[in-house]
């Protein structure tokens, strides 16, 4: 039976929603014991919601005042400290978790379990390749501990309502202090977020302006859908980075995507493959988008996006 | 600051569309157009501008992999690097191992900073750099969208999932970068035939003694779930009755 640790990704006050769905994998493992462990300054909040996820056994809590920010060079000597009693240790395959986990294999001496996206057994896993052309059966060393971080398009969420106990953990090692935060530029929108929203719309180059992409937030804020981004939108400086969808940006699984002026490039379907319903409008019809789209309209989306959105009232 | 690295893969071309073999065995790459992996191209690109800028004054580039990755290293010769070394192994190497031997590379040389690409687009892995970090213990910045240099440190702006995160780090230190960093420069016929006199050491990967990373295993590959190609509507009236009639609007 495996002993699991999860890693809590937080923004030092909430917990991220990529710790339930790292949980789920974790779960897909016959795992006798699934324990999450939060470095913080101050874990309390984090903690907290971390026990009401079910199948949690225990919450560690390490409170540190270095912890107050995320640096992996700073959190990943303290999750080894801990890591000895565990037959896995998982992340989040966001930035943070990517950030962090290759470190703690590296200090542990092995390799990683990059982007696990189903559980065959406790050592063996399936995970994509080449931005999703292909998907690769890998193993890991049986007599060694499995560090993987975790495809979270790829699982739902566990459930809430546990009550697992919170353990405070005291490590100690010495910290560098050869990294500092200076500060986090955010577009903080009151928008759904675009990793979990059950709706979102995207736009491409084919807005062709900062102003035109004013249209894809008036169809999302009349759906009440996250907003995204093709590599392309980001790159002309349409919108910020932080809405990119595809293979080096979100990987993302709404319910309804909806792609206005995307062409569908493989790098960008590998972020929406695992999404329910797929539209697309675009005024090419030979767009690679339309291969993979449940509902296709060609239109010009500046005749049409107006038009969806009065329809929709 | 002296000398910067810059790793080099080689990789199935960005424009390539790869195909899972028939028999799972791998990924077709008989007859594919190979290339350096699209986030090392930048990295290396960072590289020269910095050079350019007086930032520092040699920039090696370095491949650990085929023999064949030789044409990519004389790429980046071309591209403006100083010298490269080929670290030649006929079978893939694992992250672990090639951060073990870039660390060998960088006590050995003496590196002030390696700049290497966020992830490479075969496997997709995004672990060298951060390994590279842990075992140097040295500090680390990854998905780098601006980088200014300021002496013996560095502030680096970084693509997170919730925006843009500035921080700062000594010098030697880890860059991954990220693709909006800059845009890598064309390399033109003379400096072709320049980089075919720069030196390339050819080092065979068992001269490393390294200690031996257990890989892990790539057993079976298959291609994804394929989307079934769904309906085509006529206009937007239509696109609203479809969304209705699966419960979307």
């Amino acid at each position: 039976m495996s002993k699991i640790l999860v890693v809590a990704e937080h923004d030092g006050s909430a917990l991220n929603p990529s710790v339930a769905k790292a949980v789920a994998c974790a779960v897909s493992i016959d795992s006798a014991e699934i324990d999450v462990v939060v470095l913080a300054s101050d874990a309390a909040a984090v903690a907290q919601e971390a026990a009401e996820l079910e199948h949690v056994s225990r919450v560690l809590t390490i409170e540190r005042p270095e912890n107050s920010y995320a640096i992996s060079a700073v959190l990943a000597p303290q999750v080894v400290a801990i890591s000895g009693n565990y037959t896995h240790v998982l992340g989040p395959s966001s930035t943070y978790g990517k950030d962090l986990m290759p470190q703690i294999a590296a200090l542990l001496g092995v390799n990683q379990v990059s982007d696990i996206m189903s559980v065959i057994d406790s050592h063996t896993f399936k995970r994509p390749v080449y931005a999703g052309s292909g998907l690769a059966l890998v193993e890991a060393p049986a007599d060694s501990i499995v560090i993987g971080t975790v495809r979270i398009a790829s699982y739902s969420s566990v459930a809430g309502g546990n009550s697992a106990s919170i353990e405070s953990v005291d490590v100690s090692v010495d910290l560098p202090a050869h990294t500092r935060f200076i500060e986090l530029k955010s577009g903080v929108s009151d928008r759904p977020d675009l990793q979990t929203s059950a709706i979102v719309v995207s736009g491409g180059r084919a807005l062709a302006s900062e102003e035109n992409f004013d249209l894809i937030y008036k169809l999302a804020d009349k759906m009440g859908a996250a907003v995204g981004a093709s590599r392309a939108a980001v790159d002309a400086g349409y919108v910020p980075n932080e809405v990119q969808v595809g293979q080096t940006g979100k990987i993302i699984a709404p319910d309804l995507y909806i792609a206005i002026g995307i062409s569908g490039a493989i790098q960008h379907l590998t972020g929406i493959k695992d999404a329910g319903t797929i539209v697309a409008i675009n005024k090419d019809e030979e767009a690679p988008i339309f291969e993979v789209a449940d509902i296709g309209l060609v239109a010009d989306l500046f005749d049409a996006v107006p038009k969806l959105i009065e329809a929709l009232d | 600051m002296e000398k910067i690295l810059v790793g080099l893969k080689r990789v199935v071309d960005y424009n390539v569309r790869v195909r899972v073999k028939n028999d799972g065995s791998g990924i077709e790459t008989d007859g594919v157009k190979m290339s350096i992996n699209p986030f090392d191209e930048i990295a290396l690109e960072e590289a020269l501008r910095m050079k350019e800028r007086g930032e520092a004054s040699e920039v090696i580039v370095i491949s650990v992999g085929p023999g064949e990755a030789q044409q990519q290293l004389r790429t980046g010769l071309a591209m403006g690097a100083d010298r490269a070394i080929m670290v030649e192994s006929a079978t893939p190497v694992d992250p672990l191992s090639v951060a073990r031997i870039f660390k060998t590379i960088i006590d050995r040389d003496g590196i002030d900073l390696v700049l290497l690409g966020k992830q490479a687009i075969d496997n997709d892995n995004s672990q060298t750099a951060q390994m590279l970090a842990a075992i140097w213990e040295r500090p680390q910045a990854t998905f780098a969208s601006q980088i200014d240099m300021n002496g013996d440190k560095a502030t680096v702006t970084r693509e997170v999932d919730v925006g843009l995160e500035v921080v700062e780090i000594d010098l030697p230190a880890v860059i991954s970068v990220d693709l909006r960093l800059n845009e890598p420069r064309y390399v033109k016929l003379p400096d072709i035939m320049k980089a075919k006199k720069k030196p390339l050491d050819q080092v065979a990967l068992d001269e490393f003694d390294i200690e031996s990373a257990p890989a892990i295993k790539e057993l079976t590959f298959e291609p994804p779930a394929e989307r079934e190609r769904g309906v085509m509507v006529d206009d937007v009236a239509g696109l609203v009755a479809a969304l209705k009639d699966k419960g979307l609007a």
